[in-house]
Parts: structure tokens; C-alpha cells; sequence
């Protein structure tokens, strides 16, 4: 017992630094499996409020492009909405005004953004006390941002389409054929759109759009165009590389989507 | 003493706000960030208790981790480096390391330089291994802790330089 007792004394430094080294490989290991990381997480109020005390002062020098990018969106909904009233039985329009389920979209400001490593996550300033729950979408203007994978009272994080751990179901507009969205963790502004079947026709230049096969996304939100594509090694799958419409390094304000059906969806498919 | 103690917290304090608030935002050439947070590790003094200098250091590490949504990288990283660093410190100062007369701020720039290039090094490659966490992607690893490392070793030097106390 004394040479047990008299180990531990000698040897404490180093089973402190293997104790602190295992606790921080378990943190690791949990941030790369999706959902798991809910422990070290920015969405408390201390980082979280020193991002948004950040946020304050940066996002002054962001007011022109948003401007600009806020008259574009609502130039395009104009020209939809007037078009609308003179076809109302007009083909599929491919936006955020057109779906057949209830969505309903609320607006937040991106407070933190990360691109430059393998797994980013954003944070942005809206929380469970605007009825922001984990699994809602989020989307900008132009296209996908990503999924909220946790929340806290006045701050979501979201787990952006740039984070290996995200798979996000995504197709072809043309046609019906779809895969997963991927990202290889190096250009920040193009993904990896994989398992999308040989049958299927491309082109380069092809949109690519969200297919509504989950209850996060509805279909039909755009996401990039076909920059390049290869047949995969035994040459059942193309593996295709998507340019993202959304410039993610540079995102300033989103919209969150919430399906009012998820519930009822799921607990059919349970 | 006391000074020197509150010297400290007040290091630690600035070293984070600056690396979440400023340096993680650099991206310099899409992918470059400096992390010189570990400043407060080179800079702890060299007769401090091990076991307090293990805690503080992956203390530190988690702070940045939890900025950074990146899980305990940073923490598993800073651990590290805080357990062998009497190692660097022997192979860069030798004696006088021993003998523990090291200022950091009047040993000669060869020393300071291999002593902060050891442990930038260790660091990085540790960092971004559990950041990519794939050994399919070791190109990527080594590129990625080779040129950060650059980065945070130029700045690290500057700020040595530039913060250096004139009373020692």
C-alpha cells in the first residue's frame, strides 16, 4: 500500500499531465462526432457576449456589401412577386417564397465565423428565446449555410456545410437524382457533392440545390453550380465539385427555417 | 512576488482576448492564423509548481477551445507542450538552465529562438493532427502546422522583442 501511495506521490506531475491529456483527447474525439459536443461550446453567455460585443464594433465595416446584398434579395423578390400576380400557375420557382409545406424563417445575425479549418462552426446571436432549436436550417439569401447542431438562451451554433462531420442531402435541379454534400476541408468556397449515381447527365455549370428528403431543408434552396466532376474509383458514383453561390467567407445575416411539420414527420417515420 | 502573480493573470487574460477576438480571424492567405497564446506558457516562470503550471496551461488551451468550437484540441495541445518543456528548456538553455539563472528576456537570440521554434513546433504538429484527426490527410497536416508555425514563431519573436521588460 506505502509503495502504491509513495508511486502516486512520485510520479504525480506525470499522472496530472495524463489525466488533463486524456480529458482533453475526450473533448476532441466528441467535437468530431456530430452531436456530441454540447460541453465546449461558444454558445454560452461569456463567449458568446464577447462576440457579440466583437460584433458590435466589426460589423460597421460590413454595412455597404449587406446593403447592397439586401437590395439584390429584395430586387429579385420584387420581380417574383410581380410576376407571380400575372401567372400565378407559373412553372417551379426555385426560392425561399415558394414551398409547398409551412416554413417559417427568422432572421439573425452571424457573429462568429470560421472557415479556415477543418471543422467551422458559426455562431449567431439568436437563441431558444426566439424559438431556435437544434436541426433547423439555415440558409442566406443566395444559398445553404448550414444546420443548428445546439443552443443556449440567446445564442445558436451552427454547424456549417464547411465542417467534415456535416452531410447534407443535396441533388441535381434538373433532375431527381441526389447525394450528399461533403466538404475535403480545403477551398472554403467549394464543396464535394458525392454518390450521385452514373445515370445521371452533367454538365459543368449544372445548379445543384437542396432536395428535401429531410425535414431541415425544404426543397429547392439553391446551393452552388457543377465546377467539376469525375467518376469515382469503381465508377458507380461521380463525384462532383460544387462552387458555392454563397461566398462563406463573408456571410453577415441568415435566415433560420423551421419546419412546423418536423415533428409530426418524424414521429411517422419513427 | 505578489506583482509577479498578478502580472500573470492579467497575461493570461489579454493573450486569449487577443487570440479569439483578433489573431483567429487573420487568415492570412485563406488559412494562416497565428497562435500566439502560448506566450503565456514560454513565459511562465521556470521555477514554477509542475502541477499548477499542467492545470493552467490546458486551462488556457480550453478557453481558446471554447471560443473556437474546435472540442479540446488546443487543450490536449498546451498540455503537451507544458509537460516537456523542461525538456526544451534543457536542450536550449543547457546549463544555466540547470543551474536556473534563464531570464527569458537576456539569454542570447540563437537560445530564445530554438527555444520558441521547439516548442511552436511541438504545438502545431500536435494541433492540427487532432484538428484534421485523419492520417489519410497528412499532407495537409504538415503543411498546415509547418507554415502556421512560421507565422506564430515570426510573431512570437516580435512580441518578445517588442514586450520585453526593461526592469530585467
Amino acid at each position: 500500500m506505502r509503495q502504491i501511495i509513495n508511486f502516486l506521490i512520485k510520479n504525480k506531475h506525470f499522472l496530472l499531465f495524463l489525466l488533463l491529456l486524456f480529458l482533453s483527447l475526450i473533448f476532441t474525439i466528441q467535437s468530431h462526432s456530430y452531436h456530441k459536443s454540447k460541453f465546449i461550446s461558444s454558445t454560452n453567455f461569456l463567449t458568446g457576449g464577447i462576440y457579440n460585443w466583437r460584433y458590435s464594433v466589426s460589423n460597421y465595416f460590413n454595412l455597404k456589401t449587406e446593403n447592397k446584398r439586401l437590395l439584390e434579395e429584395n430586387e429579385r423578390l420584387r420581380n417574383q412577386l410581380s410576376a407571380l400576380e400575372i401567372d400565378t400557375i407559373s412553372k417551379k420557382i426555385i426560392d425561399t417564397v415558394s414551398f409547398d409545406a409551412p416554413y417559417a424563417f427568422t432572421k439573425s445575425r452571424v457573429i462568429k465565423n470560421d472557415y479556415s479549418k477543418t471543422d467551422n462552426y458559426i455562431l449567431i446571436d439568436k437563441g431558444e428565446n426566439d424559438s431556435l432549436f437544434a436541426d433547423m436550417g439555415v440558409i442566406t439569401d443566395k444559398g445553404i449555410i448550414g444546420i443548428i447542431e445546439n443552443t443556449s438562451k440567446n445564442y445558436s451554433r451552427v454547424i456549417s456545410i464547411l465542417n467534415s462531420n456535416s452531410r447534407i442531402n443535396a441533388g441535381l435541379k434538373k433532375s431527381d437524382q441526389y447525394g450528399s454534400l461533403t466538404w475535403d476541408g480545403k477551398n472554403p468556397n467549394i464543396v464535394q457533392l458525392e454518390t450521385i449515381p452514373r445515370q445521371a447527365i452533367l454538365k459543368e455549370g449544372d445548379t445543384i440545390i437542396t432536395h428535401g428528403r429531410s425535414t431541415i431543408f425544404p426543397k429547392g434552396i439553391g446551393i452552388g453550380t457543377i465546377l467539376n466532376y469525375k467518376l469515382n474509383q469503381n465508377k458507380s458514383y461521380y463525384l462532383i465539385d460544387v462552387k458555392l453561390f454563397n461566398d462563406m467567407t463573408n456571410i453577415g445575416f441568415v435566415y433560420t427555417i423551421e419546419n412546423k411539420n418536423a415533428n409530426e414527420i418524424k414521429s411517422l417515420e419513427n | 512576488m505578489n506583482k509577479d502573480i498578478i502580472l500573470h493573470i492579467i497575461r493570461f487574460v489579454i493573450l486569449v482576448l487577443v487570440q479569439v477576438l483578433i489573431l483567429n480571424h487573420v487568415n492570412f492567405l485563406g488559412f494562416l492564423n497565428p497562435y500566439i497564446y502560448i506566450i503565456f506558457i514560454l513565459l511562465a516562470p521556470i521555477n514554477i509548481n509542475r502541477g499548477l503550471f499542467l492545470a493552467l496551461s490546458f486551462l488556457l488551451g480550453l478557453c481558446i477551445d471554447m471560443f473556437g468550437d474546435s472540442g479540446g484540441i488546443h487543450a490536449a495541445a498546451c498540455t503537451i507542450i507544458a509537460f516537456f518543456r523542461p525538456v526544451a528548456l534543457r536542450s536550449a538553455f543547457g546549463l544555466s538552465y540547470e543551474f536556473q539563472t534563464v531570464k527569458l528576456s537576456n539569454v542570447r537570440f540563437g537560445e530564445r529562438l530554438a527555444y520558441v521554434v521547439l516548442l511552436v513546433l511541438t504545438h502545431h504538429i500536435v494541433l492540427f493532427s487532432l484538428e484534421i484527426f485523419n492520417f489519410s490527410h497528412i499532407l495537409l497536416i504538415i503543411k498546415k502546422a509547418l507554415f502556421t508555425s512560421i507565422f506564430t514563431i515570426v510573431i512570437t519573436m516580435l512580441v518578445l522583442v517588442l514586450f520585453r521588460r526593461s526592469d530585467s
